[in-house]
């Protein structure tokens, strides 16, 4: 198991090398001179060039890419190219209403979409499965920032029941924490609640059909047994696995919902960044983003021994 | 969930062109309604020109965040713009933005596809590059992008196209890999064919079922992103009319002109709706080995 976790993780290098490499190069293959477009339209030559200067863009392409892959192993994201402050810190401030998102989101996900799924493939072709199936085709296709605005409009305007926008830390009390991402939850949640309702349906479904099942069944054993402890557990590996895919739909729309209700997270940086032309600040959080995303697919990697022993690494 | 309703006491051929269309409606009633949904709206987009009540640019400040009434079907936004004029001209950008991602998507993939499924020498090292860009979200990738470019048209585009590339590249080199193992391939080299005539004569035409049912889900992706990404300020430029903007401009009247955001929002989940619906029914009629692999 320590032999395949090592073994994985350098499995998983050559794919943040190209990532990095990717981020790097975007900022530098893209249309027109970088200098000119942050400095904007009022710019003196003497700006730009020293903008250019700033960022090393008057140096060869290889050495520019030395430099700055050297800076990131030392953990140096840059500096922002507005407040001047390091990337790393701005990210560090806003990144805790970003987790507490996408933690309750991924919470949401799986409460709700594992029982719909379950209950579809348990009453395959019913009135119940159907309904489920629309859930999830409709879940792909509601845009999050539409959802996010009809539940802002019909909870907290409408019935005033929560609140509109904004953050709350739980450090300030775990109520007002709460009901403040209640709203920002569900609307991101149901495009990853529909994704896992339908594998789970699927996945089950195909399990119910196995040999196993009917004669753990013929053997007599109780329906819900067979369905809890043979059925589920063989049923989770693809379950698990879209999990981990679906978290880059959880990181795009993170920046979507944090800016419909105002959470001052790292969507929101990024948002601000896009406005100010802010280069470096969306270069370090696709960063932060992208690995975070590498980094959920090698737990879901590692954690299949747990559902299913006869995966031995 | 097809369900023989019909017992096939009549063979196929010997039904009236009617009863096809009645029997095709029948098993596939949510792909027939996406597809009617989905005319619908090019149709409007279409024909926008003709069923807008006024120019949607058209400022009028005595009538600004009016609620719909008879004469402003949707309503009218803070400069007095009409609402409903704004929107149906929406689903042009959105649909030709989906259009034309899908299109592009499809073509670049399935080169890109073939070469790394075939061309063995090249496959490790076009795979590790595909898995690079899916390591980057869709929508940070598209917003990157965009902001460091100008907002135009063209750069969405491109922005959409890149990330959605590998998924269309991992499903075509799939389907190669099976096929490439296949006796009529092995006849193929055999007969002293070379590797661009396998590609594009043996090769291709089996993958083009699968391609047209991913090429429909990678529009509706494009037509979803694209809305974000000019809700974010990072899409469309914010002249043009397209779902995206009229919902980003509307968006701090969520209190008083609720409307503004409805409907454009509404249309635009109707259209990734009924897009998805084709692509599902499409999906269901394909071989379901095949079927697996897209999503």
């Amino acid at each position: 198991m320590l032999i395949y976790t090592i073994k994985r993780v350098l499995a998983a290098l050559p794919v943040l090398g190209i990532v990095v490499v990717f981020v790097f190069l975007l900022v530098r293959l893209a249309p027109g001179d970088p200098a000119t477009i942050l400095a904007g339209d009022y710019a003196t030559p003497e700006n730009i060039q020293k903008i250019r200067t700033g960022l090393g863009l008057d140096r060869p392409i290889h050495v520019q890419f030395a430099i700055y892959a050297g800076n990131l192993l030392r953990g140096d994201l840059g500096k922002s190219l507005h407040s001047q402050m390091p990337v790393g810190q701005l990210i560090l401030q806003r990144i805790e209403p970003t987790v507490a998102l996408a933690l309750s989101t991924l919470l949401f996900a799986v409460l709700t979409a594992v029982p719909l799924g379950v209950l579809a493939a348990w009453r395959a072709g019913s009135l119940v499965d159907r309904a489920v199936m629309v859930i999830a085709v409709g879940g792909f296709s509601v845009p999050i920032f539409w959802l996010g605005f009809l539940l802002i409009y019909l909870f907290s305007v409408k019935l005033d029941l929560l609140p509109v926008q904004g953050y709350v830390s739980f450090r300030e009390g775990i109520v007002p924490f709460v009901r403040h991402l209640i709203l920002p939850t569900i609307a991101l949640g149901l495009v990853y609640t529909a994704l896992l309702a339908r594998i789970t349906r699927a996945s089950l479904l195909e399990v119910l059909q196995s040999d196993y099942i009917r004669t753990a069944n013929a053997k007599g054993i109780a329906p819900a047994a067979v369905l809890f402890s043979h059925a589920l557990k063989n049923a989770a590996v693809p379950v698990v696995t879209t999990i981990g895919i679906g978290f880059a739909l959880l990181i795009g729309g993170v920046v979507i919902t944090e800016s419909v209700f105002a959470l001052p997270g790292l969507g929101r940086l990024t948002v601000d960044a896009i406005l100010q032309r802010d280069y470096s600040i969306i270069q370090g959080v696709t960063l932060i983003f992208s690995f975070s995303y590498a980094l959920v697919n090698l737990l879901v990697d590692l954690s299949y021994t747990l559902f299913d022993p006869r995966i031995r690494y | 969930m097809r369900r023989q309703t019909d017992g096939g006491v009549i063979p196929y051929e010997r039904l009236s062109r009617l009863a096809k269309v009645r029997r095709f409606v029948r098993r596939n009633p949510t792909m027939v309604a996406g597809a009617l949904l989905l005319v619908f709206m090019v149709l409007l987009a279409v024909f926008a020109p003709y069923l807008r009540t006024v120019n949607p640019v058209d400022m009028n400040p005595v009538e600004r965040l009016r609620a719909p009434i008879a004469a402003h079907w949707f309503g009218t936004d803070m400069y007095g713009r009409d609402s409903y004029s704004r929107v149906i001209y929406g689903a042009r950008i959105s649909l030709f933005v989906g259009l034309v991602v899908a299109a592009i998507t499809s073509v670049v993939g399935l080169a890109i596809g073939l070469v790394s499924g075939f061309v063995r020498k090249l496959d490790n090292v076009i795979m590790r590059v595909m898995d690079g860009i899916m390591a980057l979200p869709d929508l940070l990738l598209a917003i990157s992008f965009v902001a460091l470019t100008k907002a135009s048209v063209r750069n969405v585009i491109i922005a959409l196209v890149i990330p959605q590339t590998p998924r269309v590249v991992r499903l075509v080199r799939s389907i190669v890999l099976t096929l490439r193992e296949q006796p009529f391939i092995e006849a193929a080299t055999a007969m002293g064919a070379r590797v661009p005539r396998i590609m594009v004569c043996h090769l291709l035409p089996n993958t083009l079922a699968a391609l047209i049912v991913q090429g429909t889900y990678v529009m509706a992706s494009a037509v979803l992103i694209e809305a974000g990404l000019s809700f974010l300020g990072a899409g469309t430029p914010p002249e043009i009319p397209s779902w995206g903007n009229i919902m980003a401009e509307a968006r701090s009247y969520v209190r008083v002109a609720f409307w503004l955001l409805l409907f454009p929002g509404l249309f635009l989940a109707v259209t990734v709706l009924s897009i998805n619906l084709v692509g599902d029914g499409l999906r269901d009629m394909l071989d379901p080995r095949i079927a697996k692999r897209m999503r």
